[in-house]
């Protein structure tokens, strides 16, 4: 099987972070993008958590896409994607159990996220093993890496802080009054609100337009 | 004529997969669930554990005396409440510790509250679930927020956007840019405190 996929190999591995990214790209999975990215902490574990039930569900979706019947094929993609959301829901719960409050419903949401069911309707179901692997390895990077990206960015003009850890020294609170220049960096909390994810992915999206039609 | 197919080898022929799928799947979480389901306990058992021992630092034994009880505040308002009875290594109350929920900006708030053994003032409140938005509601966590509740009066209290937070009285001090979240904790604790004040001496656990 491997042999017979490995010219795609490749361009499939890489299709999901750059060429096929599934935020910057294909647009999907926005909910948790806009959501839960309003610090780096929360938009890795959303993004590895989603890579992990994108990966199960398309090992499982590919070995029984030779028994799918067309018309409960969108009823075993989602009990299949259902089962792996609960593992890690509960994982969650049991080992990080501050990041499963903190991201509340959005985990059990992974459900729902449109990137998982239309890469095991587009991929893993007309694929072999070896190649749902890698395109579930590819996507889950590429979204993983996206929402980290957004998240960072958000958080550094927030907070000033990446992984909670400071790293621009916050301007004083009473530097206003002193009449002075502003003594370190001012953050700017918007970008912790929802109004912040949409600038920011907004923006990411702009330069990756601007990039994409360089190369053209 | 067309041939007629026997309904249950159809139903067998069309529905196997998802059959045996649903029973491995079902299966699996099962045994996931049976593994980690103890560790999920003993996580919400030490975070509340946790709580009252902030709140009320002599804590050596907290007993559970009222247990996931419903409580009614209208007709058309009630909640689960658990109420615990804090102790110190003399054995003497120290105080007692409730769970208090309501609604917060972006999704509930659930509380843990302390007040003094008599029932008189608050020792304070520790947040034991919220996604308030960060840098403005999820200040509730702070202690310039939390801090006015200590020895607050245990009845109802009242938000203002201005004043001196130092003052501890019924006057609560509202975080700037994130009044729908300070105001949400008053509400909380408005609602819950006189009616657990009135269930406890129900029960005999208060004179």
């Amino acid at each position: 099987m491997a042999n017979s996929s490995s010219p795609k190999a490749l361009p499939t591995l890489l299709a999901g972070i750059w060429k096929e990214n599934p935020v910057l790209a294909l647009l999907l999975g926005m909910c948790p993008t806009l959501a839960v990215t309003s610090d780096v902490k929360s938009a890795l574990t959303m993004g590895l958590s989603t890579s992990f039930v994108l990966f199960c569900a398309n090992i499982v979706v590919s070995l029984m896409r030779n028994f799918l019947k067309p018309h409960l094929r969108i009823l075993m993609f989602t009990l299949t994607i259902a089962t792996f959301v609960t593992i890690a829901d509960l994982y969650l719960k049991a080992f990080l159990p501050e990041m499963s409050d903190k991201l509340g419903p959005y985990i059990p949401l992974i459900i729902v996220n449109c990137l998982i069911i239309c890469r095991a309707e587009a991929c893993a179901s007309k694929s072999g093993l070896f190649i749902s692997i890698l395109d579930a390895v590819g996507m889950g990077a590429g979204f993983t890496l996206t929402l980290c990206i957004l998240g960072a960015i958000r958080e550094i003009l927030a907070t000033g802080a990446v992984f909670g850890k400071q790293v621009l020294p916050v301007v004083s609170e009473n530097w206003l009054s002193t009449g002075g220049m502003p003594d370190g960096f001012i953050p700017m909390f918007a970008f912790a609100l929802p109004v912040g994810a949409f600038v920011t992915l907004g923006l990411m999206l702009g330069v990756v337009n601007l990039i994409n039609s360089n190369k053209k | 004529m067309p041939h007629k197919v026997n309904p249950i080898i159809l139903f067998v022929k069309e529905s196997w997969l998802l059959v045996v799928a649903a029973l491995v799947f079902g299966m699996l979480l099962s045994g996931i669930n049976a593994a980690w389901s103890p560790k999920i306990q003993a996580n919400k058992q030490k975070k509340i554990q946790d709580a009252i021992v902030t709140l009320i630092p002599q804590t050596a034994d907290a007993q559970e005396v009222i247990k996931d009880e419903l409580l009614s505040f209208n007709e058309m308002d009630s909640a689960r409440i658990t109420i615990f009875k804090v102790l110190d290594e003399n054995g003497i109350l120290a105080g007692w510790s409730f769970t208090a929920t309501g609604a917060g900006y972006a999704d509930k708030i659930d509380l843990m509250i302390a007040v003094d053994p008599e029932f008189n003032k608050l020792l304070g409140y520790k947040v034991i679930f919220s996604n308030e938005t960060t840098g403005f509601g999820d200040k509730i966590k702070d202690s310039f927020y939390k801090e006015q509740f200590a020895d607050a009066p245990a009845g109802k209290l009242k938000l203002s956007k201005l004043g001196d937070a130092s003052i501890i009285d019924d006057e609560i001090i509202a975080i700037s840019g994130a009044t729908i979240s300070s105001s949400a904790v008053i509400d909380i604790f408005n609602k819950y405190v006189d009616t657990v004040k009135e269930l406890m001496t129900e029960k005999g656990l208060l004179k």
